[in-house]
């Protein structure tokens, strides 16, 4: 259990996360570089655009997120929304009530 | 025994696994499928069996390329979810597996309207059984909810082939179209399984509440049938590319912002559900084997990711993105799988999603729906951003949960389940001919060619790229517990919160009713209790000498009238 708790993992140490990031960054420039050196076969005219598949993946994202973050404003709700059923205040006192005359017979 | 009913091996398995305990009923869970995909070997494609019912001719099971394809694909799904949950000792959930996958062979081999609606009925009531099995309280409320839409969309398809029937074109299941009599009730059956856009949120609500084990069965059959009776009834249907491509877009945002990561998954699934939508609608040879062929991989990528979610939730019991983190080191293995999942799902090249996606989105630039297009490629990014990075970032990474001192990895059944899965995800994304040579219309297509391979790392290497600089830069929404808004609000809201608002507004009136009425009733009782009460009139009892002398007095009368 110790050994576990002492152990260094993958990513406990941020010089790994920073090389992670570095190696992704790397990545992305040899395919943008990749874009110049080849001739892709296009089929939709925007295809034409240099880099166009990497802007287009980037800003898709970068607009996903914040459209969902400010989608939340809209329709984020508590936890428990939908279990506080309409009436369930009522159906809670009922059973309240319920349960004491349980409690009377059992005394 | 498989040449009269294909079905037989599953719900003869299902029957014994009832009676069956222990070593004994894992041998026939595991066996069934086994057989069952034997079994198909024997089918002749091309043959049908017939009968007749108030004279409309009936064809149980028929056999094609199509059926076959799909009958293969649910004995695998269900062997491997046999396998996933050998360790779950509750016969009511591994009867209900069983029949279930049954159920969704019979689908897909009925060959006329009946014999789908009667199967299309026993999928809705055999996979609520994996709801209800949770046990829960929330399992129970979704379970009704997701039964009542189910057998809803049963009706609507026993409406549709009574029209098709009446309208003279007989009970046989071939291409209907919109424009066939009972065509849009049929179709919008098969819409509500497909969880068309407004009709999704039976799938949202009830996958994510059933048991780490039936999730992986649920996410398997109902939709898979759904997609295959699109394909064959509305193949070339132009309104689908349209609600497709919508059903690849809205998911990702309740995705993006959604806490539970099944239900993240299962907005991941209408997404995914939607790519093949647009292939139907396409329409063309490429298109519609593209959705097959996606419809086939996305029950191997998709049940594996939800079964290591599942495994996940199996050893934490905590399924909220906001509290699991840090679970690769505790659970190694199962976030290596989580990922070849997530690199299926996102169409990394190599991977099952790469080869038959890129046959959609092929086919869709080809007819020249451009918008469409576009439409897709967001998707795809989507995609990889919501099921490829969120899912495994937020169970295995991000920051250590309370769950990292004590969990451990799932059991071993639960490996190799997703082991098996993993493999045949990398298989069929390395060597696609195996999986083309399957499907069912002629085609030339091939997916590795190096334009394609390299638009699709750089859409997917930028994906990741804006998960990362969103993600350091604080801007990421971070996961929250909480529910997000949906269409099912108006059922699970609006609908209830009505009813009760509209007896509040009229309880004074019917007080006001009731009472009246009560005057009324009670003046008639009086007046009745007047006459026949205890001391009414017509209630009094009457002396015996008092009638003698009434009887004196008639026979009295009768002499007098008899001398006049």
């Amino acid at each position: 259990m110790t050994s576990h708790e002492k152990r260094q993992y993958l990513f406990d140490n941020p010089r790994n996360t920073g090389l992670l990031v570095r190696g992704l960054l790397l990545v992305c420039a040899i395919l943008v570089a990749l874009d110049i050196l080849l001739h892709r076969h296009v089929s939709h005219p925007w295809e034409n655009l240099f880099g166009f598949y990497a802007l287009f993946g980037f800003v898709a994202c970068v607009l996903l997120v914040l459209l969902a973050k400010e989608m939340r404003k809209l329709v984020m709700r508590d936890a428990d929304y939908y279990d506080e059923l309409p009436g369930a205040h009522v159906r809670e006192r009922t059973e309240q009530a319920e349960g004491g005359d349980r409690g009377r017979d059992r005394v | 025994m498989c040449e009269l009913s294909p079905v037989l091996p599953l719900y003869l398995g299902a029957l014994l696994a009832a009676f069956l305990r222990g070593r004994p009923r894992a041998l026939v869970m595991l066996g069934a499928p086994l057989l069952g995909a034997l079994g198909l070997a024997a089918l002749e494609p091309g043959t049908a069996t017939s009968a007749t019912l108030f004279g409309l001719g009936l064809a149980p099971v028929r056999v094609d390329g199509l059926s076959l394809l799909f009958a293969l694909l649910f004995h695998l799904a269900a062997f491997i979810g046999v396998i996933y949950a050998l360790h779950v000792k509750d016969p009511l959930q591994d009867v209900a597996a069983l029949a279930y996958a049954g159920s969704a062979v019979g689908a897909v081999f009925a060959g006329d309207l009946l014999t789908l609606f009667v199967y299309w009925e026993l999928l809705a009531v055999t996979s609520a059984i994996l709801v209800f099995a949770r046990r829960t309280e929330r399992a129970r409320g979704a379970g009704m909810r997701y039964l009542t839409i189910q057998v809803g969309s049963g009706v609507l398809l026993l409406a549709g082939a009574m029209v098709h029937a009446d309208g003279g074109q007989g009970l046989r299941f071939e291409h209907i179209g919109l424009g066939a009599p009972g065509g849009w009730l049929i179709f919008l059956a098969f819409g509500i399984k497909s969880a068309f856009p407004l009709l999704h949120n039976w799938l949202t609500d009830a996958y994510p509440e059933s048991t780490p084990t039936g999730t992986v069965f649920l996410s398997a059959f109902t939709t898979k049938v759904a997609i295959y009776a699109l394909a064959r009834g509305f193949a070339g249907t132009e309104a689908l590319i349209y609600i497709g491509a919508l059903m690849t877009c809205f998911p990702i945002f309740f995705a993006v912002i959604e806490n539970d990561l099944r239900r993240v998954l299962a907005y991941s699934l209408i997404n995914q559900l939607g790519f093949m939508v647009v292939g139907i609608g396409i329409g063309t040879e490429l298109a519609l084997n593209g959705a097959v062929a996606h419809a086939f991989n996305d029950v191997l990528f998709k049940g594996l990711l939800l079964m290591s979610m599942g495994a996940v939730l199996h050893v934490t019991g905590e399924m909220r993105g906001s509290e699991l983190g840090g679970l690769y080191k505790r659970m190694p293995k199962t976030a290596i799988l989580c990922m070849v999942g997530a690199a299926s799902i996102s169409a990394f090249p190599l991977f099952s999603g790469f080869v038959s996606k890129s046959m959609v989105l092929s086919a869709v630039v080809t007819e020249g729906y451009q918008g469409v297009w576009l439409a897709l490629l967001f998707a795809s990014a989507g995609v990889f951003h919501h099921a490829g990075i969120k899912i495994p970032f937020f169970a295995f990474f991000a920051h250590d949960s309370r769950f990292v001192a004590t969990a451990h990895e799932p059991p071993i059944n639960m490996l190799v389940a997703m082991a098996i899965a993993a493999v045949l995800c990398v298989a069929i994304g390395s060597y696609p001919t195996a999986l083309y040579a399957m499907l069912p219309w002629q085609m030339n297509y091939s997916p590795y060619d190096v334009s394609h391979v390299i638009t699709q790392l750089q859409l997917l290497a930028f994906s990741a790229l804006a998960f990362t600089w969103l993600k350091l830069s604080g801007i990421y929404p971070p996961e929250l517990r909480s529910v997000n808004l949906d269409a099912e609000w108006i059922y699970r809201r609006l609908l209830p919160d009505g009813i009760q608002r509209l007896c509040a507004w009229t309880a004074p009136m019917v007080a006001q009713v009731r009472t009246k009425a009560e005057i009324t009733l009670s003046h008639g009782i009086h007046a009745l209790a007047r006459h026949h009460g205890e001391h009414g009139i017509l209630a009094r009892n009457w002396p015996t000498g008092s009638m003698v002398i009434w009887v004196a007095a008639l026979l009295a009368f009768s002499l007098v009238l008899y001398y006049v």
